[in-house]
């Protein structure tokens, strides 16, 4: 018998009551880890222990492989059809509508993102996304190649069978349902690690999996440590596929267990350092409210955050004075509480990042650039950064080469557009890139220029469903997201039927 | 100065003459390796050395690495258009078919397979598979995700730059045009280490990429040693991309290097150990003659050889008389004998591998049926082997043998032969002889890897795509898939309409 988290919210925007267990979920059933061990959830807004959660292990990972085999092999996988799978992923967004409220609190009380982002942003995404693939779960179309009639040549997309998938702490509802949709939707089986750091909405979640109707065994969480229960996935014999989202130190070791062990496919998001081109014929007032959304957007802990502002010279005084007046706003207004009504950045998530970032500050300010804004804790309770601008730095500096992942922007001056795109692909990141001009041609060729795996155009960090997400270079192998999401979860069999050619 | 190879073919079944630069191709120029070393090329069938050929290291990756990074930035890359591109392929498909016996000869002379199957297989599908994929070069579709007005997101499917590709020696020719043909219809530069044994048709189709028009850069090939040319491929920090040919021992050391250094993306197609299953209702002339192509083509020396076959009891005694009367009957001679259907191993280290596996079969107890043994004193050639009464663990059953050595089993049991088949690391193909729809279409789905024949075997086509399962690989090659193996998608969102 697992035990149980409960919490009354009783906030500004929010008040209503959350009850669920915290057990690792495994063929249907919240259990304990097999050591009987639990992790302490901590809320960041205060530092203080939320609750504990039950601790998986590699063996654990074991157990929850043989079930999720055992399900494919039986109730799920080539057992049911599109449309068996489509209606349930269908009442799972439909049961994720009904509790959105409870999910964004329980989602802000574990991340710290503001209630009002996880209800606006957070949680409507992750919605969003299984309906998606819903939608796909019935078209999953192989190809027939020949018209010869003397042979038919078909191609099955056939689900892998059962595959590994470890998601970050930064966006975990999200994150759980670009994993989760396209996976379910061809037919998979899922063991599911999510951060250590924030597996409540997780945990929510596996009620309404089951609820939905999903088999025993067809989803899979175990909570537990990247060096163990990572690991286990990452090198397990019966997993036949892995897909990761997180740190490029990570995602190499990851690829590195998958070579060493049974060559399992890999799809890895990994991190970005991602440069926002502002042109002098940009709408200024426009770049400067998104170049706040591309910096501050979930405390900058974004892989796509556009933490390199590069700005052209023709507008940098009025842009840099724009840019730090509504920054500063952002602070003088809004970050006190996860659920003030006017909240709009809450704390970093955990103790490690935010002294991550404060030694990232450190180093901007060591190694002689100019902190225009911020640059220091909020506060003396929790872990808040106020939104910092760094300016005259050099392209050597750690705060311009490495992801800093937090509410720190650095704003480069520049001159010559041949110039800025050099230096805008000067990374080895590439993730994403944004480019702010009216000019159509200029927008346009900057955009296809830039070595990145999504460029915005007049806007930043936006996401659908629809629309391909992944990265080039070391931010990334494969895309998540759209129709080019169903390629990670399928395998590709060729069938050549034989009806006339006589050996 | 590279040195130029000549050699007059005089044979019963083709007479001409080929002279060729050996040298490394870089920048569209012949050169010599940096430490002006050189590889000897073997003749298989009599062990002599054909040639020496200018050797490759890891320096010389480095040069052909910027030439091509220059090449992508200014006559390749984005800068040729899909019809460009599809009109060289299509001028490089139409010279190789110009000097298709000439191709086919040297395949034979350095790799010791027949000029006849060079001729019919190798060569034909090599200038097919380039044809096919010069019709893809502008069809490289990206797609508009969004009707809203507000927002125009698409896609493009760029090329990613530059490319590693190493291919092995089992079909020369053929494998560079798998690996060329997608990379250069999508617009990349390509990096190519051929197998330092079979070098030959890869440093001969260096002039014809050269005469065909593709621009200096655009493809390099470096012919050199795995632990050196390959290992500096994989590992190397400007090559986005690298695709492998060759055994799952390798392609993991591929991935490793590739997850240590820039995380480059790759793709890879290792080994195989095939089941064909023969049912009752087999329409059993035609799958002895099936199983007979499944395990000898190419001495064996294919990755998709059907190297397990399952015979159900039924029909196991009539099987087994034909099978073997049918093996004995192939004619295993010189490449360039008329009549020959089998020529030599590709090498000595292969030859010693088989021969070492034959020992074990009959060191752990199966029964030599046929073979077993080798044929003739000079070269390495191996009879057509057959072994029975084996069981699962023997290694001949287990392991990837490569060679013209074929497993017979004996199976009762449709549930039990499938679970049997697919009990294995690998997955990457499988074929199955029924006239019964149901049970023929059925086992071919249950079968755990990339490819399932129904009534034939060892069928590869350009526009089908072919991969393994499992440990067998990772990836697509041939059909359209193989176009994803080589762009990178980008998304690009522009906003018309939404206000922050």
């Amino acid at each position: 018998m697992t035990p149980t988290f409960t919490h009354e919210f009783n906030t500004p925007v929010y008040k209503g009551k959350s009850l669920f267990s915290t057990g690792l979920y495994i063929n249907g059933k919240f259990v304990e880890g097999s050591d009987g061990t639990t992790i302490d959830v901590i809320n960041p807004t205060t530092g203080k222990i939320t609750t504990k959660v039950a601790e998986a292990t590699s063996k654990d990972v074991d157990i929850a492989v043989d079930a999720a085999q055992k399900a494919f092999d039986t109730t799920w996988g080539l057992n049911v059809g599109g449309a068996g799978r489509a209606k349930m992923l269908g009442k799972l967004a439909q049961l994720m509508e009904e509790h959105q409220q409870e999910l964004s609190a329980l989602e802000s009380l574990n991340n710290g993102k503001t209630f009002s982002w996880a209800m606006n942003a957070d949680i409507p995404i992750a919605i969003e996304t299984i309906r998606y693939y819903a939608g796909w779960a019935d078209k999953i179309h192989g190809q027939v190649q020949e018209t010869d009639e003397k042979k038919l040549t078909y191609s099955r997309h056939e689900p892998i069978g059962v595959v590994g998938q470890i998601i970050p702490w930064n966006f975990p509802l999200v994150m759980m349902t670009w994993k989760i949709g396209p996976a379910l939707a061809t037919g998979n089986c899922i063991v599911m690690k999510p951060s250590e750091f924030t597996p409540l909405t997780a945990l929510r979640m596996c009620e309404l999996i089951q609820e939905a109707g999903f088999p025993p065994g067809v989803f899979n969480l175990l909570t537990g440590y990247g060096s163990t229960v990572g690991a286990a996935i990452a090198s397990h014999m019966k997993i036949e596929k892995i897909a990761f989202t997180g740190s490029t130190l990570v995602g190499r070791k990851v690829m590195e267990a998958a070579a060493k062990s049974n060559l399992k496919n890999v799809t890895l998001e990994l991190g970005g350092k991602n440069a926002n081109i502002i042109c002098n014929d940009a709408d200024l007032d426009q770049a400067v409210s998104w170049a706040v959304h591309g910096s501050y957007w979930n405390h900058g802990q974004a892989c796509t955050a556009g933490s390199r502002i590069f700005v052209q010279s023709g507008i940098y005084d009025e842009f840099l004075a724009k840019f730090t007046e509504k920054s500063r706003a952002l602070k003088a207004s809004k970050i006190w509480d996860t659920y003030g009504p006017d909240s709009y950045q809450g704390p970093q998530v955990s103790k490690n990042q935010f002294d991550r970032i404060m030694g990232f500050i450190q180093s901007g300010k060591d190694q002689g650039a100019t902190v225009v804004l911020g640059g220091d804790r909020n506060g003396t309770e929790g872990y808040f950064i106020n939104p910092t601008i760094f300016t005259d730095t050099t392209p050597d500096m750690k705060i311009v080469q490495e992801e800093i992942f937090g509410p720190v922007g650095v704003v480069i001056k520049f001159e010559d557009e041949e110039d800025v795109v050099q230096q805008a692909n000067d990374s080895v990141f590439g993730l994403a890139a944004a480019v702010f001009s009216q000019n159509i041609t200029r927008a346009l060729t900057i955009a296809h220029r830039l070595k990145a795996g999504t460029a915005w155009v007049n806007c930043v960090n936006q996401i659908h469903p629809n629309v391909p997400f992944g990265g080039f270079k070391q931010s990334g192998i494969g895309r998540e997201l759209g129709e080019y999401a169903l390629a990670n979860y399928t395998a590709v069999k060729a069938v050549q039927v034989n009806l006339g050619y006589v050996m | 100065m590279a040195s130029i190879f000549t050699h007059e073919f005089n044979t019963p079944i083709y007479k001409g003459k080929t002279s060729f630069n050996t040298g490394l191709y870089i920048d569209g120029k012949f050169v010599d390796g940096s430490d002006k070393t050189t590889i000897d090329i073997i003749n298989p069938a009599t062990g002599k050395v054909i040639t020496k050929v200018a050797e490759a290291t890891p320096k010389d990756v480095d040069i052909a690495v910027a030439a091509a990074h220059k090449a992508f930035e200014t006559t390749w890359g984005l800068n040729a258009g899909g019809a460009e591109r599809s009109r060289l392929l299509g001028k490089l498909a139409r010279l190789m078919e110009e000097h298709q016996q000439e191709l086919a000869a040297i395949e034979a002379l350095d790799n010791g397979k027949t000029f006849t199957w060079a001729m019919d297989v190798d060569t034909t599908f090599a200038i097919d598979t380039i044809r096919y994929y010069a019709g893809w070069a502008d069809k490289i579709h990206g797609q508009v995700q969004e009707t809203d007005e507000r927002k125009l997101s698409y896609t493009r499917h760029e090329p990613i730059g530059v490319v590693g590709q190493i291919i092995p020696w089992n079909f020369p020719l053929l494998m560079m045009s798998w690996k060329l043909g997608p990379a250069l219809a999508t617009g990349n530069c390509v990096i190519l280490k051929p197998s330092e044994f079979t070098p030959l048709t890869a440093i001969r189709m260096c002039e014809l990429v050269h005469e065909a028009g593709f621009p200096p850069g655009s493809v390099n090939l470096l012919t050199g040693y795995g632990n050196t040319v390959g290992s500096a491929i994989s590992s190397h920090m400007k090559i986005d991309k690298v695709a492998f040919t060759g055994s799952t021992l390798v392609g993991r050391k591929i991935m490793e290097a590739a997850a240590k250094t820039n995380l480059k993306d790759i793709t890879l197609e290792l080994g195989g150990k095939s089941p064909n299953i023969i049912f009752d209702d087999a329409d059993v002339d035609q799958a002895v003659n099936w199983a007979a192509h499944g395990i000898y083509w190419n001495h064996g020396q294919a990755c998709s050889a059907g190297s397990r076959i399952f015979v159900q009891s039924g029909i196991y005694d009539e099987f087994l008389e034909k099978f073997t009367e049918k093996s004995r009957s192939l004619k295993v001679g010189d490449p360039f004998a008329l009549d020959s259907f089998q020529g030599p191993q590709v090498s000595k280290a292969q030859y010693d591998r088989i021969m070492g596996y034959i020992q074990s079969g009959k060191d752990q107890g199966a029964t030599v049926h046929l073979g077993g043994d080798r044929n003739g004193t000079e070269g390495y050639y191996i009879n057509p082997t057959i072994f029975t009464d084996t069981t699962p663990d023997m290694k001949i059953v287990q392991e990837e043998i490569f060679g013209p050595v074929g497993v017979v089993i004996k199976f009762e049991d449709d549930e039990d032969v499938i679970r049997q088949a697919n009990d294995t690391v690998f997955g990457l193909a499988s074929a199955v002889f029924s006239q019964n729809i149901t049970r023929a279409l059925t086992t071919a789905h249950r079968l755990k890897a990339g490819t399932a024949w129904v009534n034939c075997v060892n069928q590869l086509h350009a526009n089908v795509p072919f991969g393994g399962f499992k440990q067998s690989g990772i990836g697509r090659e041939l059909g359209e898939y193989a176009l994803h193996n080589y762009t990178a998608v980008k998304s690009v969102q522009v906003n018309l309409g939404h206000v922050m």
